[in-house]
């Protein structure tokens, strides 16, 4: 009978570590909560109109005067938050995989898709996106369906981002055009199959201490490259980058 | 593609604003740094290393014309090391001067607005007064003592150089000076039957929008062919409500500090907003986007924006955010912003200035003011001017031969001499004196953001289907005012001016110690006059 009870517990062990585990990236369905609407009803929402989503923090770019912008996935897809209701005290606890049920209204800046004008309250649950990998379909009319995605580009070359005073080649500007210092968001170049994209580390994202900014700080003309990042877009697509590896 | 300015998030600085308040107030009874006194000379076997916190538009020739200043600077004066910071918003300028304020690392010589000297000056001696580093006639403008051509103080535009006084001091120079230009799609305008006026109106604007917004039985717009119009944009909706009220002859505030913004006018007005916002042929930046994208790719009409940002304005504009295949193709007219009363034209004045802290070390505040007043030499405005469409703010160097050469070759190029960013020069220059700012005091600059936030929050409101009336501006008037704290600003300048007025009047001992000191003076004189008399 002990045996049997020992067994029990331990089985009871596993199913509630595979129930954690669930919270965890399996690609498992995600169940709405009442009034919550599906990645998809989201999209089919017309602009304007107020949303309910559930998502979880994927990361966060800048918190100011209790406003908050954030970027949030579920396993359908992705969300950007911008300038969300938010205490300091509650940024805090915003950290990533961390769900919260979103209301707010569904906005259109540039191109970007958006919530704006939002309140959030934390829910249980946990989930970190795999990077998905866009490369292939970079060009495509497709990728758009994927904006805010936390997603990876694999093999791409440096290309030139314009040029230094002496007019020498540089493989990175500080701001779109060299204008900026340290510190400042970086512009670069990378392209594939003969198209050349702009990418870019949002210093609020990724400031100058960060593994990604130095990175590309150190990137030369020709490098090959594998990055991470989310698919933001303004005026097309424009990927803001939390990970580069020279290949 | 390049890329703008990304529209980053910069406190509204309330919060922060009040918590400097705070702890500048907490310094009272403290000692805080020393009035500034002029040296008698500028000690040049010294080394001094000052800052310079520089605002630039993210454009990279202002930033040379910046490294060049500095590096032309210094060969004049070897012993002045000066180190730049660049900003591309002022929001952030006065976010981390605040911050520094507290560390008391504040930079030397900063780019600023006038509205944030005023918060500024509730510390102790924090800023320099340059009344008397102007006027000196060795190290002041024109001074015989400068190492360059500096410009007189009569050569400074005096209507530019006023714009930088607060109670009765000069607390800054202005460097640089713009206004707000419409630009617009003619041929769009043209092909809907209507002709430019020779002055913008506002009902024109109205009108002439709601015509851009028929369309075919396929969706698309009839003027542009494309399932995108918003036939009018702003981009500074603080400037639209500000400029609308000033036009109107109503209030937005006292001298003094008295929130003035919450009436029946400002309730007509945003009225009219909500019906072209709810037709869809209003928004804003903050709601859509940068009114130069739109503009370029045929989908808005009316773009109203700094004469600083012209250079992003129309299909040949020399910078551009949009791609090349949403570019169209039409004629750019650039005219001054719409008026109520187009006999009595009213635009608003800003731009930058710069303000300088001040220090233990006159001598470091003196390196200060030479670099500061280097910023008006003829070489740095022109050039700097040249960038886009700002104007100098001295008579030198709008007269110099270099800078009305460059006014004549307008639309030589897509370049140096864009047509479109001469002309909206050329448009500030001929309407100087048509120019306004609004009073600086503590909380002005909140007074401006919440100008600015009624009409985002009207045309949020009625794209989200909210009905705008009467009840609905009331209640926006009292979450704006407790959002910007308005009710708190009004009290804290209430109290700074009885304050002030208390001063007005000299205590006892004063007035005893005077009285005294001017007996003792006819003593003097009578008993001299005496002496006399008896020889």
């Amino acid at each position: 009978m002990k045996k049997f009870t020992s067994l029990l517990l331990v089985l009871a062990l596993v199913f509630a570590c595979a129930g954690c585990g669930s919270k965890g990236g399996d690609g498992g369905e995600d169940v709405k909560s009442e009034g919550v609407m599906t990645y998809d009803e989201y999209m089919a929402a017309q602009l304007n109109s107020e949303v309910v989503i559930e998502a979880y923090v994927q990361a966060k770019q800048s918190w100011w005067e209790n406003q908050a912008t954030v970027y949030a996935q579920d396993k359908d897809g992705a969300y950007f938050l911008y300038n969300m209701a938010c205490s300091e005290e509650d940024y805090e606890k915003l950290t990533p995989g961390t769900k919260m049920k979103v209301t707010g209204y569904k906005s259109e800046w540039s191109g970007e898709i958006e919530i704006t004008d939002a309140t959030f309250e934390i829910e249980e649950g946990n989930y970190i996106a795999e990077a998905e990998d866009v490369t292939s379909i970079l060009a495509s009319d497709d990728l758009i369906n994927h904006q805010n995605k936390f997603v990876s580009f694999k093999g791409m070359t440096v290309e030139a981002a314009g040029q230094d005073d002496s007019g020498n080649d540089v493989a990175f500007l500080y701001n779109w055009d060299g204008s900026g210092q340290d510190g400042d968001d970086l512009y670069f170049n990378v392209s594939l199959d003969g198209n050349t994209y702009t990418f870019t580390v949002e210093s609020y994202l990724c400031d100058n201490t960060t593994d990604v900014y130095a990175a590309v700080k150190g990137l030369n003309i020709g490098d090959t490259v594998d990055m991470e990042g989310f698919l933001y877009w303004y005026e097309g697509v424009n990927p803001h980058i939390t990970s580069l590896e020279v290949k | 593609m390049q890329k703008k300015i990304y529209r980053k998030k910069y406190p509204t600085l309330i919060a922060l604003m009040f918590i400097c308040l705070s702890v500048l107030a907490g310094c009272h009874g403290r000692e805080g740094l020393d009035a500034f006194c002029m040296p008698e000379e500028f000690e040049t076997s010294e080394a001094y290393e000052i800052t310079f916190w520089a605002k630039n538009d993210t454009n990279k020739t202002q930033t040379a014309i910046y490294e060049k200043a500095i590096a032309d600077f210094e060969k004049l004066y070897p012993n002045i090391t000066v180190n730049l910071r660049l900003y591309t918003d002022y929001g952030k300028i006065y976010n981390d001067v605040i911050t520094n304020i507290a560390t008391g690392t504040t930079p030397n010589v900063c780019i600023t607005y006038p509205d944030h000297i005023a918060t500024y000056l509730t510390g102790t001696n924090l800023v320099v007064p340059l009344d008397e580093l102007a006027s000196h006639k060795e190290y002041g403008l024109g001074g015989n003592k400068v190492k360059f051509d500096s410009p007189r103080t009569d050569e400074v535009i005096p209507q530019f150089l006023e714009e930088c006084m607060i109670d009765g001091h000069h607390y800054a120079l202005p460097y640089m000076r713009s206004t707000e230009a419409c630009y617009i799609n003619k041929t769009y305008v043209e092909k809907l039957g209507y002709s430019l006026p020779d002055n913008l109106t506002w009902d024109f604007i109205w009108e002439v929008s709601e015509a851009a917004m028929e369309k075919d039985e396929d969706g698309n717009f009839k003027v542009n062919g494309q399932k995108v119009m918003i036939p009018f944009i702003y981009k500074s909706t603080d400037n639209m409500m500000i400029q609308m009220l000033r036009q109107k002859g109503a209030d937005y505030s006292t001298e003094e500090g008295e929130i003035l913004l919450f009436h029946d006018t400002t309730k007509e007005l945003l009225s009219e907003i909500a019906v072209h916002a709810e037709s869809g042929a209003f928004s804003t930046f903050k709601i859509s986007s940068y009114p130069a994208n739109f503009l370029n790719a045929g989908q808005c009409l009316f773009a109203i924006d700094s004469t600083a940002g012209a250079t992003w304005m129309g299909t040949d504009a020399p910078l551009s955010d949009i791609s090349e295949d949403k570019l169209a193709r039409f004629e750019t007219c650039v005219m001054p912003i719409p008026q109520f009363d187009p006999a009595n034209p009213q635009m608003i004045s800003q731009g930058p200035s710069v303000c300088i802290f001040n220090k233990e070390d006159p001598q470091e505040v003196m390196a200060s003011w030479l670099f500061t007043q280097y910023l008006l030499t003829n070489e740095v405005q022109t050039a700097y001017a040249e960038t886009e469409g700002y104007v100098p703010v001295t008579i030198k160097a709008q007269e110099s031969d270099g800078y009305q050469d460059y006014l004549s070759r307008c639309g030589e190029d897509n370049a140096l001499y864009y047509d479109v960013k001469i002309k909206a020069s050329r448009l500030l220059l001929d309407n100087v004196g048509n120019t306004f700012v609004t009073p600086v005091f503590v909380g002005s600059t909140s007074l401006r953001d919440a100008a600015g936030q009624l009409i985002e929050n009207t045309v949020k409101s009625v794209n989200r289907g909210q009905k705008v009336d009467g009840a609905y501006i009331d209640g926006l008037y009292g979450d704006i005012s407790s959002l910007y704290r308005l009710d708190q600003i009004g009290i804290q300048n209430n109290r700074v001016s009885s304050q002030r007025q208390e001063l007005g009047a000299l205590p006892r001992e004063a007035l005893i110690l005077l009285w005294s000191l001017a007996a003792a003076w006819a003593c003097i004189v009578a008993y001299v006059l005496w002496l006399k008399a008896r020889k």
